[in-house]
C-alpha cells in the first residue's frame, strides 16, 4: 500500500513529516482519540506505571553501566565507587536497585488486575500470553541484575538458581556449564550476565511494543468485563486517561521516592554488603522478595527435578490460562464464587512468599505444600469446573447503562442524565 | 469518588482473607540463626526520617577506629578525603594522612616504594592481603569495616551489641581455643578478643571514655562510613516526596475537573 499519507495537521513541518511518515497520525489515533472504555478504575493505571518504571530502569541502568566493572575482582568495589565517588551515584544506584522491586510490585498488581477482571479471555488471549513472556523476561533480567554487585547473596543466589537447570536429565549439566561459561559461577558468568542484563531490557521493549499493539487491536477490557457497545461507552484516551494515568504516576513516584530516599536497603539482604566469597556459604540463601513464592514452590517438593518443573510450571501454566478458565464472564464482579476464590489464590501466593523467606522446616514445609497444591488446584481444577457450575450475576447491557440508566431502570438518553451535574 | 468507592468495596472486601492468612503465618516464630543475644535498642542520631550524624560522636568514633580497630580491620572503600563528611577540615585531613605510610607506586628502579598518604589515598589496610590477615589472627580474617553496619542484620544495634557483649561464659559453656565469649555473636564464640573497655582511648575532646561511650561513638562513625550519603539523601528525599505529593494533589484536582462532566 504505497502512497503518501493525507495528513490533517496544520503545522507545515509536522504536516510535511506526517505526509511521508505518518507517525503523528498514528500517535493521534492510538493515544489521542483512541476510544477507551470510560469506566476504568485506578487498577488500570498499572500498565502505564510499569512502562514508566521500565524507562527509569533503562536510563539509570545506562548510567550505572558507565561506572560498573563486570569483573569478579572489581565488581563489588566498582559499586562502592558508584555509591561514594560518582556524582549522585548513590541516587542512580538506589533508584535502580529499588526500581527492580517497584517494577515487580507494579507488574504483579497489573497481572492481578488481569486475573480479577478476566482480561485474559477471548479475544485478548494473545495479549495475555505476550504479557507472560514479558514477566518471564523481567524475571530473567532481574535475576541477572542481582548477580552484578557480586555480593555474597549475588554469588550464592546465582549458584543455587543456575544449578536448578542441572536437574533436567541429559542436557541439564550442559545447560549449567553454558550458563556459567565454565565449571563454577565465576568471571565468565559475571561477564555474560552483565551482557545479557544489558540486552534483555531492550528485548523487553520489543515485546512490550507487541503487547501494546495487540491491546490496541482488541481494545482494553474494563471493570465490568463487557464489550464496548457504542461510542457512548468510551472516552478519547487523551486527555481523560492521560490525566488519570498522570495521577497514578505521581502517586507511584512518591511511594518509589520514599523507598529510595528513606529506606533504600529495606528490601535488600545485608549479606549482599559482603563481597562474594566462594569458600563461605551464608547461613541462609534467600532470593529477592519477588521470587519468594516460586522459591517456596521449588522447596515444597522433595524431588529436585519435580520441584524445578513445578516452579517453572507455576508460571508456564499462565500461557494456557485463557483456555483453563471456562467461564465466559470476564469480570469477577459478576462471578459470586470466583470473586472469593481469586482472593484465596492471592492469599496462597502471599503465604508462599512468607514460606519462601523461612527455612523449610516444621510448619513452613506443610504450609508451602498446602499452598503449592492450592495454587495448582486453582488453575487446573477450580477454574475449568467453576466456569461450568457457577451462576454468574446478570451482566449490564452496556458500560453506560449501569450509570445512566440507574439500577434496574431502562437506559436513558445520555444527555438527560448529564444535565444535573452542570449546575453543580 | 464513585470509582474509588466501588474499587474499595468491590475488590478489597474479600481481601480480608489476606491479612488473616498473613497473621496466621507470622504467628510461628521465624527460624533465624542459632541462639543470639537479644538485639539492643540504642538511640542513634541518624535514625528516623530527619536524623543526621552526630559529628562530634563520629569524630570520636574515628579516633577509636584509628587507635584500636584499624590495628586489625581495614576500611578499604574509604579515602582520607571522605573524612570531610564527619566534619574534619582539609588541613586536619592532610595532617592525618601525612602521618600514615602507604605503598606509593614504584621508584625509579621499578621497585615498590612507600610514602606518606595524601587525602586521595585509600584508608591504609593493616594487612597486605587476606591470607596475611588470616595468618596473623588465628585463622579468622577480620572483616573489612567499610560496610559492616549495612552487612549485619540489626545494623548499628548489632555492632554495638558485639562491642559491649563480651562477658564471662556462663557455667558449663565451653569456649573453644582462641575464641572469646560474646552474648551478641551467633553461637556466642567469636575470634575477636574484647577490643574496647572503659578508658581504652583517651578522647582529645575530653569526653569521658567508658565502654558504652566508645562503642556508641565508633558505631556512629561506622554507620557514617557505610552510608556517607545518608544526610544528603534524606534532605533531598524530604523535598522530592513533598513535591511529588503536591503534584499528585494538583494532578488529581485537574483530573476531577476534567472528568466532572463524564458519567461513569
Amino acid at each position: 500500500m504505497a502512497g503518501l499519507n493525507k495528513s490533517d495537521f496544520a503545522n507545515p513541518v509536522i504536516n510535511w513529516i506526517d505526509t511521508r511518515l505518518p507517525i503523528f497520525t498514528m500517535m493521534q489515533k492510538e493515544y489521542g482519540v483512541f476510544p477507551t472504555p470510560k469506566n476504568f478504575n485506578y487498577l488500570w493505571n498499572f500498565g502505564a506505571l510499569a512502562m514508566v518504571n521500565l524507562l527509569i530502569m533503562i536510563v539509570t541502568g545506562i548510567f550505572l553501566a558507565m561506572n560498573y566493572q563486570p569483573n569478579t575482582e572489581l565488581a563489588f568495589g566498582s559499586v562502592q565507587h558508584i555509591m561514594r565517588d560518582v556524582n549522585y551515584g548513590w541516587l542512580i544506584r538506589y533508584v535502580h536497585q529499588n526500581g527492580a522491586s517497584m517494577f515487580f510490585i507494579v507488574t504483579y498488581i497489573h497481572i492481578f488486575r488481569g486475573l480479577y477482571y478476566g482480561s485474559y479471555k477471548a479475544p485478548r488471549e494473545l495479549l495475555w500470553m505476550l504479557g507472560v513472556v514479558i514477566l518471564l523476561l523481567m524475571m530473567a533480567t532481574a535475576f541477572m541484575g542481582y548477580v552484578l554487585p557480586w555480593g555474597q547473596m549475588s554469588y550464592w543466589g546465582a549458584t543455587v538458581i543456575t544449578n536448578l537447570f542441572s536437574a533436567f536429565p541429559v542436557v541439564g549439566p550442559k545447560i549449567v556449564t553454558l550458563l556459567w561459561g565454565g565449571f563454577s559461577v565465576d568471571n565468565p558468568t559475571l561477564n555474560r550476565f552483565f551482557a545479557l542484563h544489558y540486552l534483555l531490557p531492550f528485548v523487553l521493549v520489543g515485546v512490550i511494543f507487541l503487547h501494546v499493539a495487540a491491546l490496541h487491536i482488541t481494545g482494553s477490557n474494563n471493570p465490568l468485563g463487557i464489550d464496548v457497545k457504542s461510542p457512548q461507552d468510551t472516552l478519547p484516551f487523551h486527555p481523560y486517561y492521560t490525566v488519570k494515568d498522570s495521577v497514578g504516576v505521581c502517586a507511584f513516584l512518591a511511594i518509589f521516592a520514599v523507598f529510595v530516599f528513606f529506606f533504600p536497603n529495606v528490601l535488600g539482604d545485608p549479606n549482599n554488603f559482603i563481597p562474594a566469597n566462594p569458600l563461605q556459604t551464608p547461613a541462609d540463601i534467600v532470593p529477592e522478595w519477588y521470587f519468594l513464592p516460586y522459591y517456596a514452590i521449588l522447596r515444597s517438593v522433595p524431588d529436585k527435578l519435580l520441584g524445578v518443573c513445578m516452579m517453572f510450571g507455576s508460571l508456564l501454566m499462565l500461557f494456557v490460562l485463557p483456555w483453563l478458565d471456562t467461564s465466559r464472564v470476564r469480570s469477577a464482579r459478576f462471578r459470586p464464587v470466583f470473586r472469593w476464590l481469586i482472593w484465596v489464590w492471592v492469599a496462597a501466593v502471599i503465604a508462599l512468599g512468607v514460606c519462601g523467606a523461612h527455612k523449610p522446616i516444621g510448619i513452613w514445609v506443610i504450609l508451602s505444600r498446602v499452598c503449592t497444591i492450592y495454587y495448582y488446584l486453582h488453575f487446573l481444577v477450580i477454574l475449568p469446573i467453576l466456569g461450568k457450575l457457577e451462576r454468574p450475576l446478570p451482566l449490564p447491557e452496556s458500560i453506560s447503562q449501569p450509570v445512566l440508566g440507574g439500577r434496574g431502570g431502562g437506559p436513558l438518553p445520555g444527555g438527560a442524565a448529564a444535565k444535573p451535574m452542570e449546575k453543580a | 469518588m464513585r470509582p474509588l468507592r466501588s474499587l474499595l468495596a468491590g475488590v478489597f472486601a474479600p481481601a480480608l482473607l489476606v491479612p488473616v492468612l498473613l497473621a496466621m503465618s507470622f504467628l510461628a516464630t521465624p527460624a533465624v540463626a542459632q541462639e543470639e543475644g537479644p538485639l539492643p535498642h540504642e538511640y542513634w542520631s541518624f535514625e528516623n526520617l530527619f536524623g543526621t550524624f552526630d559529628l562530634a560522636a563520629a569524630q570520636r568514633g574515628f579516633q577509636v577506629y584509628a587507635n584500636v580497630c584499624s590495628n586489625c580491620h581495614s576500611m578499604q572503600y574509604l579515602h582520607y578525603r571522605d573524612l570531610v563528611g564527619i566534619g574534619l577540615t582539609e588541613d586536619q585531613i592532610k595532617g592525618i594522612a601525612a602521618g600514615i605510610t602507604v605503598p606509593s607506586g614504584l621508584d625509579d628502579q621499578g621497585n615498590p616504594k612507600d610514602g606518606p598518604a595524601t587525602p586521595a589515598s585509600q584508608f591504609k589496610s593493616p594487612f597486605p592481603n587476606e591470607a596475611a590477615a588470616r595468618a596473623a589472627n588465628n585463622g579468622a580474617a577480620p572483616p573489612d569495616l567499610s560496610l559492616i553496619v549495612n552487612a549485619r542484620e540489626g545494623g548499628p544495634n548489632y555492632v554495638y551489641g558485639i562491642l559491649t557483649g563480651f562477658a564471662q561464659a556462663p557455667a558449663g559453656f565451653k569456649v573453644g581455643e582462641g575464641l572469646y565469649y560474646n552474648k551478641m555473636f551467633p553461637g556466642h564464640q567469636i575470634h575477636m578478643p574484647q577490643p574496647l573497655q572503659d578508658g581504652t582511648v583517651t578522647y582529645t575532646d575530653g569526653t569521658n571514655s567508658d565502654l558504652d561511650q566508645e562503642a556508641h561513638d565508633v558505631v556512629t562513625f561506622l554507620s557514617w562510613a557505610a552510608n556517607p550519603e545518608l544526610v544528603e539523601r534524606k534532605q533531598i528525599g524530604v523535598r522530592v516526596v513533598l513535591f511529588l505529593v503536591f503534584m499528585t494533589g494538583i494532578t488529581y484536582a485537574v483530573k476531577r475537573k476534567l472528568w466532572s462532566d463524564v458519567h461513569h
